[in-house]
This record gives C-alpha cells, sequence and structure tokens, in this order.
C-alpha cells in the first residue's frame, strides 16, 4: 500500500506531463470516467457533500481501521477531483485520513489556490471525510 | 459634450489584469461592477485629506468630511429625484435596506392576517426578510408568478390584492432572468388597494429608470457596488410620511435625541435609520460613480447597453443546444443560459481558465430555478465597459469548453 505522500506526488506528476490546460481538463475528466459507477442506492442524502454547487456524493466505509470510498457527482470537473481523491483515500488508514490535507491539488496546474480557500467544494468533501472518519470508524487509543 | 462609451473600458484599471494568462472578460456585473479610477481616487483622497468623524466634532476635518458625506446625501437624492435628501437613508446594501422596512414596517402595521405580496422573480433577499416578518407578526405572504416568458403574472396580482395587502415588494429588474418589471402598472395597482410598494432597484439603477418620484415608490433599495461604487454602501429612499411612522430599525449613537433611564427620543430623518458612525466613505464613492455615470448621455448609454444585450442573445441562441432562459417582454443586462448534457459549474469553471468570468449555480433565486426545473445555470451579465468583443469571446470560450465537456 502506497502511503497518502506518495500517491499526492504520484498524481502531481501524472499532471505535470501535460503541457496545456486544456490537456490536464482533458485528463481530469478522464479520470472521473475511468471511476466505476456509483450504486444509485448509495446516493442518499446522508451520503449527499453539503456545501458543494454541484451534488457530489461520498459512500464512505470503515474495515479494520481502514476506509473506502466510492464517490460520484453530476458534474464532471468534480467527478474527476472525487476521482483523485477516491485513489488517495481509499484503503488507508483512519487515523491518517484525520489529518489529510489538499495542498497537492494546488500543484497540479488546474487552480491556483483551491486548498486555501475555506469556502469550496473541496473543503466541504474534506471535511465530510474527517467527520465521517471521527464518527464512524475505530481509532486506536494513544 | 457627453464623454465617449467607447473607450470607456479605460478607465476601469482592474479590466487591464490578466487572469490565468488571458484578458480579463468580466461579465459577473450583476453580481457586482468594477470601479473607475475616478471612485477609486475620491475614496483614496477621503482618507488622505479630511478623513474624521462627522456630525459631531467642531474641528475642521470632522466638519469637512461632514461636507462631503452630505454633499453626498444630496447629489445621490438628485440622481433618484428625491424630494428631501433626508428621504435618503444610507444602509450597507440592498439586504439591509429591505431588513430595515421588514422590521420597522412589520412592527408598526402589520397584524396577523395581513398580506405582505412579493413576486416569485425576487432574489433571497427581497423574499426572505418579509418571510421572517410575516412570521414574527403572523402575516401571510403570496407570490406573484411568472409565466413561461419570464413576465409577471399581473392578472394573478390583481386577484391578490385586497384590503388585507400592506406592501408589495418587487424588484425592477430580475437579477437571474433580466426581465424588466412593469413597475408603473404594479405600483398603481398596489396603490390602489391601499397597500404600499418597496421596490429592489439593485439591478436597476444604474441601467433603466431611475425616477423615484415617476415611478412613485414608497420605498427604493439599492446597492452602491453594482453601480460603480464602492462596496458596502447603500441606498434606502423611503417617502417621507412612511419613514416618520416606523420605528427605529437599530439604535446607538448618532439617532438619538436624548436618553435618559425612563426615555429616549429619536433624532430626526436621516439620522433617525442611521446609528453609530456610518461609512463615511462610502457615500462619497457613491456620488462620485454618479457623477461618472453622468458623464455620459444616458439615453446613448442606454441604446448602447440594448444593442449589446441583443448581440447577446442572438449570438447565444446561435449555439446548437443551448437554452437561454426567459424571453420576457422587456429583458436588461443579463443572459442566462445552459448548454444540454453540460454541467452549469463545469462550463463555468472552463470559462474562468480563459479568463472570462461568469457566475454559476442559482443566483439566490431558488424560487426560480424551481419554476424552470433545473438546478442551476450561467449567467453572463454586462456593464458599460463591455463590448461585443467580450460577446465573441464568450462564444469561443462556449465553444472550447464544450469541445471538451462535450463526450
Amino acid at each position: 500500500m502506497k502511503t497518502i505522500k506518495e500517491l499526492q506526488q504520484e498524481i502531481i506528476n501524472d499532471f505535470s506531463f501535460l503541457d496545456s490546460w486544456d490537456e490536464k481538463y482533458t485528463y481530469l475528466i478522464e479520470l472521473g470516467d475511468s471511476m466505476p459507477p456509483m450504486d444509485p442506492a448509495n446516493k442518499t442524502e446522508a451520503n449527499l457533500v453539503k456545501g458543494c454547487q454541484s451534488s457530489v456524493w461520498f459512500s464512505l466505509r470503515c474495515e479494520d481501521g481502514r476506509v473506502y470510498l466510492e464517490a460520484d457527482s453530476d458534474s464532471l470537473i468534480v467527478r474527476g477531483i472525487t476521482a483523485i481523491l477516491t485513489t488517495i483515500v481509499s484503503g488507508q488508514c483512519a487515523q491518517d485520513l484525520l489529518t489529510l490535507d489538499v495542498q497537492f491539488l494546488d500543484e497540479i496546474g488546474l487552480w491556483k489556490h483551491l486548498s486555501s480557500q475555506r469556502n469550496n467544494g473541496v473543503m466541504a468533501m474534506l471535511g465530510h471525510l474527517k467527520s465521517f472518519v471521527s464518527e464512524h470508524c475505530t481509532l486506536p487509543d494513544y | 459634450m457627453n464623454k465617449s462609451i467607447i473607450g470607456a473600458r479605460e478607465d476601469f484599471p482592474i479590466l487591464k489584469v490578466k487572469v490565468h494568462e488571458h484578458d480579463l472578460v468580466y461579465l459577473d456585473n450583476a453580481a457586482t461592477t468594477q470601479k473607475p479610477q475616478v471612485v477609486i481616487d475620491a475614496i483614496t483622497n477621503y482618507y488622505k485629506t479630511i478623513n474624521s468623524n462627522i456630525h459631531r466634532g467642531n474641528h475642521t476635518l470632522s466638519m469637512l468630511a461632514t461636507e462631503a458625506h452630505e454633499k453626498a446625501r444630496q447629489n445621490i437624492a438628485n440622481y433618484i429625484n428625491v424630494a428631501h435628501p433626508y428621504e435618503v437613508i444610507f444602509t450597507r446594501g440592498t439586504t439591509e435596506s429591505i431588513n430595515l422596512v421588514a422590521f420597522s414596517f412589520g412592527e408598526a402595521f402589520v397584524k396577523p392576517g395581513d398580506e405582505i405580496i412579493v413576486s416569485q422573480l425576487e432574489h433571497h433577499s427581497n423574499f426572505v426578510p418579509w418571510q421572517l416578518m410575516c412570521q414574527r407578526k403572523g402575516g401571510v405572504l403570496k407570490m406573484i408568478p411568472f409565466d413561461d416568458n419570464g413576465d409577471l403574472d399581473l392578472a394573478v396580482f390583481k386577484e391578490m390584492l385586497s384590503e388585507r395587502t400592506r406592501l408589495v415588494a418587487v424588484n425592477h429588474i430580475s437579477n437571474s432572468l433580466g426581465t424588466i418589471n412593469p413597475l408603473p402598472d404594479i405600483i398603481a395597482m398596489a396603490h390602489a388597494a391601499g397597500a404600499a410598494v418597496l421596490v429592489d432597484a439593485a439591478q436597476s439603477v444604474h441601467h433603466i429608470e431611475h425616477d423615484v418620484r415617476a415611478l412613485d415608490a414608497d420605498f427604493y433599495a439599492f446597492s452602491s457596488h453594482k453601480m460603480y461604487g464602492p462596496t458596502g454602501i447603500g441606498v434606502l429612499y423611503g417617502k417621507e410620511s412612511w419613514l416618520e411612522k416606523l420605528p427605529p430599525y437599530q439604535s446607538g449613537g448618532e439617532m438619538i435625541d436624548s436618553v435618559s433611564l425612563e426615555h429616549t427620543t429619536y433624532n430626526q430623518l436621516p439620522f433617525k435609520f442611521e446609528a453609530g458612525t456610518p461609512h463615511i466613505e462610502g457615500p462619497i464613492g457613491l456620488s462620485t460613480a454618479i457623477d461618472y455615470l453622468k458623464e455620459f448621455d444616458s439615453l446613448q448609454l442606454r441604446a448602447y447597453e440594448e444593442d449589446l444585450l441583443d448581440y447577446g442573445v442572438e449570438r447565444l441562441t446561435s449555439i446548437p443546444g443551448l437554452t437561454l432562459y426567459g424571453n420576457p417582454k422587456k429583458r436588461s443586462s443579463i443572459l442566462p443560459f445552459n448548454i444540454q448534457g453540460i454541467q452549469h459549474y463545469d462550463l463555468g469553471s472552463l470559462l474562468d481558465a480563459f479568463g472570462i468570468a461568469v457566475r454559476t449555480g442559482q443566483h439566490c433565486t431558488q424560487p426560480i430555478m424551481d419554476r424552470l426545473g433545473i438546478p442551476g445555470n450561467v449567467r453572463a451579465s454586462l456593464a458599460l465597459y463591455n463590448s461585443k468583443a467580450d460577446i465573441d469571446a464568450l462564444i469561443d470560450g462556449i465553444m472550447r469548453a464544450r469541445k471538451i465537456l462535450r463526450k
């Protein structure tokens, strides 16, 4: 299992091979397309991430202290972002996700300050993930 | 000699900035407009030369600042053709102006079972304050529907009016569809039923008719920042006869006459409604924006903006799969649309990458989006510094974005 840091660096590297802005967006949308479709039964009100302009669903589960994410959105761009987050999050230890940050998204060359804006959809997704982890996953006591 | 509209773009320094290495194409003017250099200078000069608290100090700077602030009130009063400058109350913006009336009018005049009428075309800020007031006072909120073209149904409105109607709150131009509402008819009908009328002029005061006495509006609210002035300052006009009868909205310094443990009496208009140290440079900046607007021939300016809107409608509707929302009898400056199979947020994000600023979402008008049956749309909105080249850039941007977003 690769670490979160390693996975983030891989994503930055993948995007760095794309020169133009159009290519980067096209690739981001392809990442979203390559994600398996979400079970419609999981598109519940509880799984809807609040605070996004588009509709975003996060279906999360914990197994043996590890977290698994399935995601979807009606926006192709946001679906691409959720595909990146799914790659980074799925299979990771719950306690590592509590300190997850998304600064690496600023380095893929599509947005300059995505991670520093408090009031945006990515921050809402991160908040949704972290509250799930702290409420539903068994964390080691240390 | 009037100022030429061609070249007015040069007066707005921000329009020279680059966004994602592209020249900025700013088409989010219904959200806020950019500021000409003269407005920026007026605010800077205020702080450099006369900054002081107003209405009380007897030193020179305080007197100069007071004079500049009150001269600004006079200039704004003249622009909307108000009988007395003290009928112009400074607020933080349209939202606060409406909240002031909803609160104070509600306290004074709304009893259980009384009715307030809004329209389905209202911004949330001319909807929710009335809803809250009705909940508090036991009033009943009614809504004039709009038809498939985006025009208000005045026949339904006529039926809605009754002896229980206390106030009708409507906008002059819809921020979401651009509909120019037939205010003379609406106001005449409301007055015939004995109801007062509040006009939300946030989108209209700088584009179309803004003579409040000709309109015979009882209350008229607008924001400086949507008409080339600074943010944080707005206006509530109210007829003196109404304002005298309304209780204060907020209390504190400036708004009082005498204070004791037993009883406080209030200052005269407009100060009764202006508690606390005001946003002194705000009216000075707004007044300068009005002077700037007055440099243009108003009829020429309106013709220029109408021509630009027609060009936008023509170019947008030529794109296959594009839906332009609303087809009202009269439209102003606002172009809301979606493209089949493309989510509005995606289109807005890609346009931003080309340096084109538009708004995406619901534009604070959920009742309109519900009526249209859509989760949101893309809104391009125009100002005097826009040109056909900006519309062309928007169309090119849409075509490029479509290639990326359509599978």
